[in-house]
């Protein structure tokens, strides 16, 4: 029996909606069988913790008197993009000072960059803003440097191009040099192996059509409450297969998301360094699926055992755009500290924290029964897996 | 001469040779092993507490092996508070005192394992591993 949205929400406000995480909804399969599960379930939770970095937030500071049309901002030494409208601003994750030494200094720390700006924003500390302008008749102000917290400014909007990526890369290093990468520090000849995404608690491994999920899907976003936007950047779904053709779970899908950063939390939004790669934020987001019907729910039940990642070389093929992976691996052989690849036993890590993925969905398990959270039906879903994904290759 | 605390790292080439044999056979120091760990990928790391006359000789003699010799004065700790347990410093300490606990997936720091070799303090994206003095 298959059931809508507005039902659904009628029970989460009668506090009658029967709500599991999607690891507990993996158990009640095993224990009553999918069709029981999915009549008696009427949401799934996910979450996802990681570095994710195209986020950033729009700012609107408030005017000064006398007004200034700010053409050069740096909040905390950190450049802000005001390309935009007087007094408004975006800070991307990446971002770093100017005078950040970088990877002159191989391999370079990034110590504070444009995540730590919006960690330290949401956590209500102090911001030294400073800008300049060029002088109009309507903005006659050139200079202005103050401080400010998040509490004292108009608006400031989590808008994230592209987050969530629905599966990774694992990555190794074929290589005969150490390397420090996106992707953590990979050691030589297939020292280590590192992968990140929450595998079978991860939001977009758990809806791979794309049958719940779309522009205005109310959502968990950095510890408060924010919605899907549009498809993240770089969305090309499709289904992973071996050469015989069996399904090794979905990837390529990604989401483009908003949310009022002054509902969130710092402990949602963290300030992250690579050595030798950047800066960048890690972002915490979760996903409520509506077990609308039985196939929703099958998908949404899929296992580590499942959810497949391809192994990707760093040291050579992916900086060369090279085609082709190493084979994909299970997130259960990830999950299990080793993998074999090209014949060699390599030990796994993950760069995507398992226990804050875990903690998000039962902080939204907890939301939608109590009441606090009810789900939006989408204004259109977002695009499905196709045939053929084609990235546009750049010339 | 009071005795001095040395972290040594060995690769993989060279964690099978004898070295620490002949730093006692023919430096004549007294030597005592505070903790010892070879890796899976055979990198071998040892914390000791070094006396005698030849020291700063037989620690020469280390580094003319291949052996990378540095000073222990601080001990590491981790900042629970910054701590995301995201994993990423697991597969990069050489001696397993920075692991999984499964199947939670919690990051667990058993410091009695921890020879200070200062990886996961470069290895940690939200600078939770802290040296302290
Ligand atoms: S310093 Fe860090 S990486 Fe090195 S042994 Fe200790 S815990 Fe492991
Ligand atoms: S890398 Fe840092 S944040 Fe991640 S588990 Fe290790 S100590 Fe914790």
């Amino acid at each position: 029996m298959d059931k809508t949205y507005a039902e659904i929400n009628a029970k989460i406000k009668e506090g009658k909606a029967v709500v599991v995480t999607a690891a507990e909804l993996i158990d009640l399969v095993a224990e009553k069988g999918l069709a029981q599960a999915a009549r008696e379930v009427d949401v799934v939770t996910t979450g996802t913790f990681g570095p994710m970095c195209s986020s950033g937030v729009f700012l609107n500071f408030g005017h000064s008197a006398p007004r200034i049309k700010m053409h050069r901002v740096w909040l905390n030494n950190v450049p802000a993009y005001s390309g935009i409208a007087a007094v408004d601003a975006y800070i991307g994750a990446t971002e770093v000072p100017e005078d950040d030494p970088l990877n002159s200094n191989y391999p370079g720390e990034f110590r504070y960059g444009g995540g730590h700006v919006i960690q330290d924003l949401v956590a209500r500390k102090p911001i030294h803003l400073k800008a300049t302008g060029y002088g109009t008749d309507c903005y006659p102000r050139r200079e202005i440097e103050t401080t400010f917290t998040l509490d004292d400014i108009n608006e400031a909007v989590l808008f994230n191009p592209r987050n969530a990526y629905q599966n990774y890369n694992c990555a190794v290093n074929l290589s005969n040099r150490i390397i420090y990468t996106y992707m953590g520090i990979l050691k030589p000849g297939l020292g280590n192996a590192h992968y990140s995404t929450s595998g079978q608690l991860s939001p977009l491994l758990k809806d791979p059509y794309f049958k719940t999920i779309g522009l205005g899907t109310r959502i968990f976003l950095g510890g408060g409450i924010g919605y899907v936007a549009w498809h993240g950047t770089q969305h090309f779904p499709f289904i992973q297969r071996e050469a015989n053709g069996n399904e090794l779970g979905p990837n390529g899908g990604t989401l483009m998301v908003i949310g009022d950063l002054k509902q969130m939390s710092p402990r949602w939004l963290v300030g992250t360094s690579y050595l030798g790669y950047g800066a960048t934020l890690s972002v915490g987001i979760g996903v409520p699926i509506p077990i609308l019907n039985e196939e929703i729910a099958r998908l949404a039940a899929a296992k580590d055992e499942e959810l497949y990642a391809p192994v990707v070389d760093y040291g050579e093929a992916y900086p060369n755009r090279l085609p082709g992976n190493l084979g994909y691996v299970s997130y259960a052989q990830l999950k299990s500290g080793k993998i074999t690849v090209n014949g060699k036993e390599v030990p796994t890590a993950p760069l995507s924290s398992y226990p804050r993925a875990l903690e998000i969905a039962s902080l939204l398990k907890e939301w939608i029964q109590k009441g606090r959270f009810l789900l939006a039906e989408p204004v259109q879903l977002l695009p499905p897996p196709t045939g053929q994904p084609e990235p546009a290759k750049l010339k | 001469m009071a005795p001095k605390k040395v972290v040594l790292r060995f690769s993989a080439d060279i964690a099978d040779k004898p070295i620490i044999y002949r730093l006692v056979k023919d430096y004549d120091l007294v030597i005592n092993i505070l903790k010892a760990n070879v890796n899976p990928q055979k990198e071998g790391t040892m914390v000791l507490e070094v006396r005698g006359d030849l020291y700063a000789a037989g620690l020469d003699y280390l580094r003319h092996q291949g052996v990378l010799v540095q000073d222990l004065t601080q001990e590491i700790a981790r900042n629970e508070d910054l701590c995301t347990d995201c994993g990423a410093c697991t597969a990069i300490c050489p001696t397993g005192a920075l692991y999984l606990e499964r199947p939670s997936m919690e990051v667990q720091f058993d410091s009695d394992a921890c020879v200070v070799c200062y990886l996961c303090l470069k290895a940690c994206p939200v600078r939770a591993m802290e040296a302290r003095f």
